[in-house]
């Protein structure tokens, strides 16, 4: 594959990327019509608009959104942009509704998006029809298993086809639950990284970088308790094995064998002895509705997903659902949510409220280093004039079903979605 | 005095000393000599800025420290490899509207104003703005930090990026 973008030279295992990709507005410019406007588009998870009137407003793809449930119990996504002059409807962050009043004229709308009323109607001439004028709905609106999902594309296929191979781990989460019903815990992280917005969607899932990176968060691991060395007989940099994968559709996500506990459900001792009898009784629940390989499965390996584009499920110390957008060529605008099962005790999610913190989150153990590496990139990227190509061809000479996580091979994946579709866009 | 005195037996004034002193040890990052002034069983708190008076088991937050985790922290921020603090972060604290806001017997409730100033080489000063509730307990005749809670005003933390020292 060549392209002004990404060189991949399969006969000499080499994958360069142009860090024009990283600088540029012109490439933001055409991501924004050439990805965000044709891929599905995280929104929001079903039960933040629990109940009927329930709303939260919020941007997607650069859009502001009233993600919302009617009184029917339908959940929508409308535009937050009254039809009469565009002034947004809803500005409060969230609450519960009957209506959304504009503060403009008093353009007042339903929760499903009709026009109920305008003051002085009368004004309006006969073939004024009320019916025209209702908000606008994104153009699709489709969720898998309640993460709920925009496309800006009236054409595009189905998200359950969209979401190819990335559903088996979205499934990885929601299992969990033994209702299957996840909950996004109450809190959200809203923070900036002045880095390209692609240089998250490969951190998120670079575990080459831990040993550098989060040195502190391993040793604050280790003084926990938690064995942290890599076994000396494997070629490993990390204490367990782990795997790049290819989901389809530019998904991706690692898969690891799990040293670092897990609320659902591993006890490490940073839990607290306290916690170990909770922890084996949430394991026997899942061994008996899963079957022992399902809860293994889902208990002992940890993944960082990343649905294409822009959202990524870390579920590793707890649930971590992150989405992020771009502000700019060099800067990017980070929401980030816990999600656990709605069942929870709350001990349970105080645990993985706690567990949460101990990596994620801005002022986590790991987090702030992970934004300081992407800033000094972006920083270092100002030489891409001489300084043209960054590498991303670790792991390359081996097979597909061989890469590491510490290999680049997931990374590629996305870089080879994103590079097509940028290409189809001309 | 008595009238003037609280249970811990502090006046706003030992208060306003105890805070200024707190704030020169955080600027100077003198963290060994900033940890010894909280209790064994301290609580570090900087709660989500959508949620200000969440409770952190229920909420996520930016920080929720016990004390065995503030060690952690500091044991971190000093070493060279906490790259967001590396080379460290300069700060500079304006504490303000100190009040003695409840007395709970043993320890005193505490509320002030801050804004935290901080540089970066090659970056925007950052301004940390919020107020501070603290809970204040005497211990063998010196005031301690039993739990320190910063609470931050801006709707997001947004341009803020992370919490990376202690705010």
């Amino acid at each position: 594959m060549t392209s002004r973008y990404v060189v991949e030279d399969r006969a000499r295992n080499t994958f360069t990327l142009s860090r024009e990709t990283l600088v540029s507005p012109a490439v933001l410019e055409k991501e924004m019509r050439a990805i965000f406007d044709t891929c599905w588009i995280y929104v929001g998870h079903g039960s933040e608009v629990g109940q009927p009137g329930d709303f939260r407003t919020r941007q997607v793809a650069g859009r502001p959104v009233i993600f919302c449930r009617d009184p029917a119990g339908t959940v929508r996504a409308l535009l937050n942009s009254c039809r009469h002059r565009g002034a947004l409807v809803c500005r409060e962050r969230e609450g519960n509704a009957r209506q959304f009043m504009c503060m403009y004229h008093g353009w007042t709308y339903a929760l499903d998006g009709a026009l109920k009323s305008v003051p002085g109607p009368e004004a309006y001439g006969p073939g004024f029809d009320k019916a025209k004028f209702g908000l606008m709905p994104v153009p699709r609106l489709e969720h898998y298993r309640d993460f709920y999902f925009a496309c800006f594309d009236p054409a595009a296929p189905p998200l359950a086809d969209y979401l190819a191979g990335a559903k088996d781990y979205i499934d990885l989460v929601v299992d969990q639950s033994p209702s299957g019903r996840m909950e996004i815990v109450a809190g959200v992280q809203e923070y900036d990284i002045r880095a390209n917005w692609k240089l998250l969607v490969e951190n998120s899932v670079d575990d080459y970088h831990l040993p550098t990176v989060h040195t502190t968060w391993l040793n604050y691991m280790k003084n926990a308790g938690v064995n942290v060395r890599p076994p000396k007989d494997e070629a490993l940099l990390l204490p367990s094995k782990g795997w790049g994968k290819d989901l389809g559709n530019g998904h991706l996500t690692t898969d690891n064998v799990n040293f670092r506990g897990r609320p659902v459900a591993r006890w490490i001792s940073i839990y607290g002895e306290e916690a170990r009898a909770d922890i084996e009784a949430i394991r026997r629940e899942l061994v008996a509705r899963l079957g022992e390989a399902r809860a293994a499965r889902i208990a002992d390996t940890n993944r960082n997903l990343i649905v294409f584009p822009n959202l990524a499920l870390n579920d590793g110390s707890s649930v971590t659902v992150r989405t992020f957008f771009p502000l700019a060529p060099d800067r990017m605008r980070v929401t980030a949510w816990c999600l656990g099962p709605a069942e929870e005790t709350p001990a349970q999610r105080a645990r993985r409220l706690d567990a949460f913190l101990t990596f994620y989150g801005p002022g986590g153990f790991a987090t702030p280093d992970d934004v300081a590496a992407l800033e000094a990139v972006q920083q270092g990227l100002a030489a891409w004039r001489e300084v043209g190509w960054s590498d991303m061809s670790r792991g390359m000479a081996k097979s597909a079903d061989e890469q590491l996580n510490t290999d680049e091979g997931h990374m590629r994946v996305f870089w080879r979605r994103w590079n097509e579709l940028m290409e189809r866009a001309g | 005095m008595s009238d003037r005195r609280n249970a811990a037996g502090a006046t706003r004034q030992e208060v306003e000393d105890f805070l200024y002193r707190e704030a020169a040890l955080l600027d100077a990052w003198r963290l060994d000599e900033w940890l010894a002034l909280t209790t064994d069983d301290c609580g570090y708190y900087v709660p989500p800025n959508d949620r200000p008076d969440a409770d952190h088991r229920a909420a996520l937050f930016t920080i929720a420290d016990n004390h065995a985790r503030l060690v952690e922290r500091v044991k971190r921020l000093k070493d060279p490899n906490a790259h967001a603090e590396y080379p460290p972060s300069r700060t500079r604290r304006m504490i303000s509207n100190v009040r003695i806001t409840g007395d709970g017997g043993d320890s005193i409730e505490v509320a002030a104003n801050f804004v935290v100033y901080r540089f970066r080489r090659g970056d925007d000063r950052r301004e940390y703005v919020g107020h501070y509730r603290y809970k204040l307990r005497r211990e063998n005749g010196a005031l301690r930090i039993a739990e320190r809670r910063a609470i931050l005003d801006g709707a997001e933390l947004g341009a803020l990026g992370a919490v990376s020292f202690i705010l």
